[in-house]
């Protein structure tokens, strides 16, 4: 507790000194605005390389443009859930007040997403397979993670303690981590109407370039908006929950 | 470029109900979503 620490003199970045939600608030305050402004402008160029530079695809027409916006949400679904588990699971290890508070911030997040991914998802099937909905293994899947959202939101906002709500979502943000492989890997694991993966770490992408351009801006500019809108929300769960804090209360202009 | 006209564009080869419909409903969450986030950060007070 010395404030004369050796350590002191050294110029090294403390990250933890960001881990109490204090110190984070102010943090996200400022990082948010940049994130949201980056999502906003590739946004706007993912779109326009979507619409008017990326060409009509041989087999669907004018249909597939739709991948811009699925691709990108489905992918955000996915991964806002394993950041929102991970989040979950360091709150339940090591007890710290802000990972409980970013998991709970990411999950309305990633439930939007998962709720653009199907949405799209329909209105892409059904002029591709004639069908607004299948139950096939990918489909079926992505709608279990959509519940898994609801059912962590739900239990958390079911119990009035926070740091027990917390717990208890973690314990079942983890137990659901094992969705996200089987929604990955669904469509080689099982014979599905939904398409594989046109875009694989291993192998060349199966798209034209200027598609796959735009679709990868889509993604980045998805990934930035989700990182915005979980530090504004977790901002004001900070102000929820610590408001009985003298620093709240002396933010606020609420103190005696 | 790939449109011809505005007109075109909107049709989207016949296929605008589907892609206009996915874009709308996809922007119009988002929007939501940020709307929902200012009124509870304005519930939490001192809101700039």
């Amino acid at each position: 507790m010395s404030s004369a620490s050796p350590q002191a003199a050294v110029p090294v970045f403390n990250w933890f000194k960001y881990a109490s939600p204090q110190t984070f608030f102010p943090l996200a305050g400022a990082l948010a605005p940049w994130f949201a402004a980056i999502a906003a402008v590739l946004c706007v160029a993912g779109l326009y390389i979507g619409f008017f530079v990326a060409p009509t695809d041989a087999q669907q027409g004018e249909s597939y443009r739709i991948i811009f916006i699925h691709v990108p949400a489905a992918w955000m679904s996915m991964l806002i859930y394993l950041a929102m588990a991970f989040w979950a699971g360091v709150g339940l290890a090591f007890n710290t007040r802000l990972s409980g508070m970013m998991a709970t911030a990411l999950a309305p997040t990633g439930a939007w997403f998962t709720f653009i991914a199907l949405w799209t998802g329909a209105l892409w099937g059904k002029p591709t397979w004639g069908t607004w909905w299948v139950w096939d293994a990918r489909l079926t899947s992505e709608l279990l993670l959509l519940f898994l959202y609801f059912g962590f939101m739900a239990l958390q906002a079911a119990i009035d303690d926070p740091r027990r709500a917390d717990k208890a979502g973690a314990v079942l943000a983890l137990v659901g981590v094992i969705n996200i492989p089987i929604i990955y890997f669904s469509v080689q694991w099982w014979n599905t109407l939904h398409q594989g993966s046109s875009v694989s770490l291993k192998s060349a992408p199966t798209m034209a370039m200027t598609m796959l351009t735009g679709m990868l801006v889509m993604v980045f500019a998805a990934w930035a908006y989700a990182i915005a809108a979980a530090l504004w929300r977790v901002r004001c769960i900070i102000l929820e929950r610590e408001r009985r804090s003298d620093w709240v209360r002396a933010y606020l202009g609420t103190a005696r | 470029m790939n449109w011809g006209s505005v007109s075109e564009f909107l049709a989207m080869g016949g296929k605008g109900l589907y892609v206009w419909g996915s874009y709308g409903v996809a922007f119009a969450v988002i929007a939501l979503e940020i709307g929902l986030l200012v009124m509870r950060r304005h519930a939490a007070g001192k809101d700039q």
